[in-house]
């Protein structure tokens, strides 16, 4: 995948925070979403036609990707653009706030661009119209193919600035791309941007494969194949689509996950029915066993400090959640409610685990504080399972599968999403059938 | 009257009778033991009278007797046929996560694979690989369904 070049100009203003302006208060769910008007970008006359780009349109169409995210947080409510009351060129200058105000809005977001010698240069401005007042404001200058980008970039400052945490909208998700019957599932790895653009299949469908997951700090990728029949542990560069076999364990190796350095590979080595968990160095080859006893443990996470590692096992019988240390000492079981409990993944904020929990024929998706107390459900259904975590550590997307009738006709898998309020759970837009979803960081940082 | 009332008792307890006895023949014929598939529909056979695969309970990976049995006439068959290696191939139902389920997979071939070696099968014939819930033979979403994918299925690999 090409690499994506984005240079951050100028910041024009600095805003100071000395006024007390809107913010969201983002503990509570959706209840009171924040009315918002994202005014056209506006389109400099002078701008150059460039391959592949409806230069007039592009005001309207990065409006439009900034309106969907928006929207799809549950925390803002974007206001219909018929109500809008003055041109995006003018807005952009100085907009009139008592005007904005009679239509209900709250916030205002202007902006203009320009496409001149191959570049694309864009600027917009947040208004906080009860203030009267300049919020934040930006601009930069990036190659017009990464339009949708710029489009997400000006979401996340917006964001922040509203939220006081950073965005997420500027972020991938890899995930499983499925298609046939359940008997006969073909799986192919697919990447898209968060709101479903730009899908990219990154394997043929020739072999089985499962469980990608990001690297936290750059764009590797660990995945599980069946390539050769063999089931084992993959490294992926998906910029230049080399990967490699994970370690040289004889016998399937699965589960894997980054450590928060993006150094190390944690995931389970089975044999003879046993399996354990193992983390292996990138940089040293070093192989190093983590736990060894005679259940299974797998579905291992590290915590965002590196120093802990949570894991489901069933030693004591059946699936449970347990917590060690880094080098597999001080094993702790932290989940005891009623259920069974699997794939723990730890929260970039490193407060929470998010993890599957099944019960009495029903799954489960929830957070636990790390040490398994304050157990919330957020969501419930006939099947669903693996949550991935956004990287500002505010939403989770999961995997859910459906039947429409008991002998499994209308076999459905979709990935969704939840705010961890337990609110705003919306399925996304995937091009197939899709599970295993994982969660990219922020690309521009 | 004391006749007709004791023969119509007499007819509700053959009554009750007819229904529990068609119960447990239904639950017979439905081929479920506790939650262990004992059915036939879905077994292919390794050669006549040798089934190829085996089922287990939820979540577990021991062997029942009638899994012991189809595994002894497995051994029969394979020490009759020195050539031949195989693979076991381990399955799980779809109500648990993906990554459990491989690892039980894994567990239940590796149980089918040691009663083998027992009876005398060499552990270099006998290759393991588990699938997890990726490749179930029943798609429904009912109990049968899930007991005829908890299994480990002998396939010839020469």
């Amino acid at each position: 995948m090409k690499k994506i070049f984005l240079i951050l100009v100028l910041n024009i203003f600095v805003i100071s925070n000395a006024f007390a302006l809107i913010e969201i208060d983002i503990t509570r769910g959706n209840l009171d979403p924040l009315p918002i008007a994202v005014s056209p970008l506006h389109v400099d006359v002078k701008s150059e036609n460039y391959e592949g780009i409806k230069i007039k349109e592009l005001g309207e169409d990065i409006s439009k990707i900034i309106e969907d995210n928006f929207r799809n947080t549950g925390l803002f409510n974007p206001l219909k653009k018929e109500a809008f009351v003055q041109k995006p060129d003018i807005t952009h200058l100085k907009p009139r706030f008592e005007d904005w105000r009679l239509i209900k809005a709250q916030a205002l977001v202007s902006g203009k661009l320009l496409i001149t010698d191959q570049k694309l240069k864009v600027e917009f401005r947040l208004w906080d119209l009860a203030a009267a007042k300049e919020m934040t404001a930006l601009a930069f200058t990036t190659t017009p193919s990464n339009w949708r980008r710029v489009a997400h970039i000006i979401s996340d400052k917006i964001y922040e600035r509203l939220t006081g945490e950073e965005g997420y909208f500027d972020t991938r998700i890899i995930y499983v791309a499925e298609s046939g019957p359940k008997e006969q599932r073909v799986k192919k790895l697919a990447i898209m941007d968060q709101d479903g653009a730009n899908t990219k299949y990154l394997t043929l469908g020739n072999e089985l494969v499962l469980t990608p997951r990001f690297n936290p700090t750059n764009q590797m990728v660990t995945y599980m194949s069946y390539f050769r029949n063999m089931p084992r542990v993959y490294l992926l560069d998906i910029e230049t689509g080399t990967q490699e076999v994970v370690g040289n364990f004889p016998g399937m190796t699965f589960a894997p996950r980054f450590s928060p350095d993006g150094k190390k590979i944690v995931m389970s080595f089975a044999k003879d029915g046993n399996s354990d968990i193992y983390t292996m160095d990138l940089d040293s080859r070093v192989v190093e066993r983590i736990t060894d006893h005679s259940s299974i443990d797998t579905s291992p996470s590290f915590s965002p400090d590196g120093k802990f590692i949570a894991f489901n096992s069933d030693r004591s019988g059946l699936q449970q959640i347990y917590v060690m240390r880094s080098d597999g000492s001080g094993v702790k079981r932290i989940t005891f409610g009623n259920g069974i409990y699997g794939t723990p993944v730890w929260s970039p904020r490193g407060d929470l685990i998010a993890f599957t929990k099944m019960r009495k024929g029903r799954f489960y998706i929830g957070v636990m504080r790390i040490d398994g107390s304050g157990e919330r459900l957020l969501t419930e259904n006939y099947y669903q399972e693996a949550p991935s975590w956004s990287p500002n550590g505010r939403v989770l997307v999961f995997y859910r599968e459906t039947k429409s009738g008991s002998k499994g006709e209308g076999f459905s898998a979709k990935l969704w999403s939840i705010d961890i309020t337990g609110y705003n759970e919306r399925r996304l837009n995937t091009k197939s059938d899709a599970s295993d979803p994982s969660w990219s960081s922020l690309l521009s940082k | 009257m004391m006749f007709n009332k004791n023969l119509k008792n007499i007819l509700l307890v053959i009554f009750a009778t007819l229904i529990l006895s068609a119960c447990s023949t239904a639950k017979k014929s439905g081929n479920v033991d506790g939650d262990v598939y004992t059915g036939k529909e879905t077994v292919k056979f390794l050669a006549s009278g040798v089934p190829d695969r085996v089922f287990f309970a939820t979540n577990k990976s021991s062997l029942t007797t009638a899994a012991r049995e189809t595994l002894r006439k497995q051994a029969t068959y394979l020490r009759k046929n020195k050539n031949l290696n195989v693979t076991i191939e381990g399955h799980a139902d779809e109500r648990g996560t993906r990554e459990y389920n491989l690892a039980l997979g894994e567990r239940r071939a590796n149980a089918a694979r040691d009663y083998l070696m027992t009876y005398g099968i060499s552990g270099n014939r006998i290759a393991v690989i588990s699938y997890g819930k990726e490749k179930p033979v029943n798609p429904a979403g009912t109990p049968l369904a899930w007991s005829q994918n908890r299994r480990s299925v002998t396939v010839k690999v020469n």
